[in-house]
């Protein structure tokens, strides 16, 4: 696989070189009157690198980030041919053990200034330390966990919402919205789903009726829905990844439990609805703190918008004139604009200053990814 | 993090509960039995654990699943039991040949030539783990296998392109019907289906071993293989024969598990291999009735674990039982081998 896709972009930066010796090209203008590229800075034609799952579980997801780079790096170097810039990827599998080897490599590959990535939370904290000691700036487009901006890495971004935002909206959304008096709430365990539940319990308040664990992979989720219906819960809030959530959404639709199923960004993914079955996911609730992708924009999935703003924030570090990784943090620091996903500045945490939360729903048997409601 | 806020008191105040902790535990632990017959009878003969028998059920869970999608397609809409049952029926005959198949492969590959040149049993052991991941990856590579024989676009439906490791999507839905309530609780018929296949299948086998001369085959090489050779007993032919009839049930259970779960990845067999290898030990290894009893013992224990301390300490529960029972009984519940077994 890994053979294939390097065989492919050879053909493709091939292709691009191919086109562009055939355009004139472009002058940019990102950001009005600043310098132009120009191979004015050192960084043209070096790489940027990408850190994530993108094979395993839940490799769909890397690979929607990676259509969002490729996408950005494309119409960066349709237009500024004396800078090109690749993308290096490394393929963590989304996990926290296989990505601190994969960070020493990046860290040691000189031909690479920056990281978009990592793309889960759990790789994000076993990498952070790394990547802050090297100095090598990175912006994740997907990683959601509210402790990884506490760790004072200031290396460390992120293009999206953390989980205290998602799960204080989702906990708001069930008990106003959905006027449930008794939540019951459900994680895997690992770090971006407690941490989410987490939140959620904190702000359901008295709302919380009880609280289970189940373990990734397992299938047998009868105790948990015995649980739940003897909790007499009117709704279930699941923190976790969408296999899990559409098994226990479908053993609680089975068991007779009728009331409010609701997961987070990890579940948002048409696959939830094909694990369920159409009857188990019927009128589940999924949020993310990422909108559809605006029509006739060039790569599909979640985070995909995510990933090209964060490959963008990048580029137009590198078009500013930042010649080192000190200089692009500093840029991306103070980095302010719009986004295909939204507006885009960072705290001093790394945090993205402005996100907004929305709930996707199963409707007709189908994950309605293009008309989300906004819950804050 | 998690706090659970159960107490004993609290779950078991209710008969409902109860009841309802213990006829779920007896649904997956019916599922974990018939798997661990695989484990028994295997080990009864050869004195080997087949380690790769995880995955002969897991290949049997994706006969099931594709037997649906090509009989029913991959709509998903809701059936009932009775509706789904000339499927299932089908289905199942084609997991029992898969499974089978697999099962026999892997005598073929995995074992036999090491067995006939004697080697230790430690390799085999080895030779059974390498079998397993073996199989599993390679269930893994199905988008591509179906690439490479240029079916991707029919087998779109079959398999879920660029994710093949991740779950495969599938109709087997059936949703379950109430039939009657024992104080409170309601069993529905996919539950009185699954334990009641899956105890009819134990029996059945039993009695195969007990009374048939294939069976007397199978006591007699567990017993004494030298001796058996000398009263002419084929011994090859009995290796076979046992996983043969393990492949067959891990196939029933297969289909039982997709009854009730209705969707597999290519590492499903692992867990459940665990935990049936779990009750063969438990019942005493090499033991038919012994897996029974272990398997509907292990999922009832398990699901009362989940009440009392939250579901997260399951196999937590699970495997103290099992070191707690093998302190007691270091051959098992029923530890009688299979050899013994009175004809």
């Amino acid at each position: 696989m890994i053979r294939s896709t390097k065989s492919l972009r050879t053909l493709a930066a091939l292709a691009g070189v191919a086109a562009l010796t055939l355009s004139a090209c472009g002058s940019s203008d990102d950001d009005g009157d600043k310098k132009s590229a120009g191979g004015a800075s050192e960084l043209c034609g070096k790489n940027l690198a990408f850190l994530g799952a993108l094979t395993g579980d839940a490799g769909a997801l890397g690979q929607n980030m990676v259509n969002g780079i490729e996408l950005a790096l494309k119409e960066h170097n349709d237009k500024n041919a004396d800078c090109k810039i690749s993308l290096k990827k490394f393929d963590s599998q989304g996990s926290p053990d296989n990505a601190p080897g994969l960070a020493t490599q990046i860290v040691n590959d000189d031909s690479i200034f920056g990281l978009v990535g990592p793309g889960f939370s759990g790789e994000s904290l076993a990498t952070g330390k790394t990547f802050f000691e090297a100095g090598l700036p990175s912006i994740s487009p997907s990683a959601t966990n509210v402790t990884i901006t506490d760790q004072g890495w200031t290396t460390w971004h992120r293009v999206i919402g953390n989980d205290d935002a998602q799960g204080k909206a989702d906990a708001g959304y069930l008990t106003g919205k959905v006027g449930a008096k008794k939540v019951f709430v459900v994680d895997d365990g690992q770090d971006y789903s407690k941490g989410l539940a987490g939140t959620v319990k904190d702000a359901l308040g008295d709302a919380l009726v009880d609280s289970d664990q189940i373990s990734v992979g397992d299938t047998n989720m009868s105790a948990v829905v015995q649980a739940v219906k003897s909790s007499g819960a009117d709704a279930v809030f699941y923190g976790g990844y969408y296999t899990e959530a559409g098994l226990l959404a479908k053993q609680l639709r089975q068991g007779g439990f009728k009331g409010t199923f609701m997961s987070g960004d990890g579940s948002e993914d048409p696959n939830f609805v094909k694990v369920a079955g159409k009857e188990g996911a019927e009128g589940a609730v999924l949020s993310a703190p990422a909108g559809p992708a605006p029509s006739g924009f060039g790569a599909t999935g979640l985070y995909a918008t995510q990933a090209y703003d964060a490959t963008n924030i990048f580029l137009a570090g590198i078009e500013d004139g930042a010649s080192n990784g000190e200089e692009l943090n500093k840029f991306i620091g103070s980095y302010t604009g719009d986004g295909v996903s939204g507006p885009i500045a960072f705290d001093d945490k790394g945090d993205i200053k402005e996100s907004k939360i929305y709930a996707y729903f199963v409707k007709s048997g189908e994950l309605d990814v293009a008309n989300p409601e906004v819950i804050e | 993090m998690t706090v659970t806020t159960y107490s004993v008191h609290d779950l078991f105040g209710s008969f409902d509960n109860f009841a309802s902790y213990t006829t779920g535990g007896l649904v997956y632990g019916a599922i974990y039995a018939l798997i661990a017959l695989g484990y028994t009878m295997v080990y009864g003969v050869l004195q080997l654990i087949n380690f790769a028998h995880s995955e002969v059920f897991m290949y049997g869970t994706f006969a099931v699943a594709w037997t649906f999608v090509f009989l029913h397609g991959t709509d998903s809409a809701s059936q009932s039991l009775g509706e789904a049952l000339p499927i299932l029926l089908v289905a199942l005959l084609v997991a029992m040949f898969v499974s089978a198949l697999v099962a026999l492969l892997l005598e073929r590959v995995a074992y036999r030539p090491l067995i006939n040149k004697n080697a230790p049993k430690l390799i085999a052991l080895i030779s059974a783990i390498g079998a397993s991941f073996a199989l599993a990856e390679a269930m893994g590579l199905r988008d591509r296998f179906a690439k490479w024989v240029g079916l991707d676009d029919n087998l779109k439906d079959y398999v879920s392109p660029e994710k093949a490791r991740d779950v495969y999507s599938n109709p087997v839905t059936i949703n379950p019907h109430d039939l009657f309530s024992i104080g409170g609780y309601t069993v529905t018929d996919v539950d009185l289906v699954v334990i009641g296949a899956a105890i009819l299948m134990m029996v059945a086998l039993d009695q195969f071993v007990r009374r048939t001369r294939f069976g007397r085959g199978i006591r007699a090489v567990a017993q004494d293989p030298e001796s058996a050779a000398l009263m002419g007993v084929n011994s090859t032919r009995v290796v076979q024969v046992t996983f043969l009839i393990g492949g067959l049930m891990a196939g029933v259970a297969a289909t039982l598990y997709m009854l009730k779960i209705g969707s597999t990845r290519q590492n499903a067999g692992f867990i459940l291999g665990v935990k049936a290898f779990t009750a063969a030990v438990m019942g005493g290894i090499g033991n038919l009735r012994g897996a029974l009893l272990g398997g509907l013992l292990l999922g009832v224990m398990e699901n009362w674990g989940s009440a009392v301390f939250g579901s997260q300490w399951k196999d937590v529960v699970a495997f103290v039982l099992l070191v707690l029972i093998l302190l007691v009984r270091p051959s098992g519940l029923l530890g009688e081998a299979l050899g013994k077994a009175r004809a």
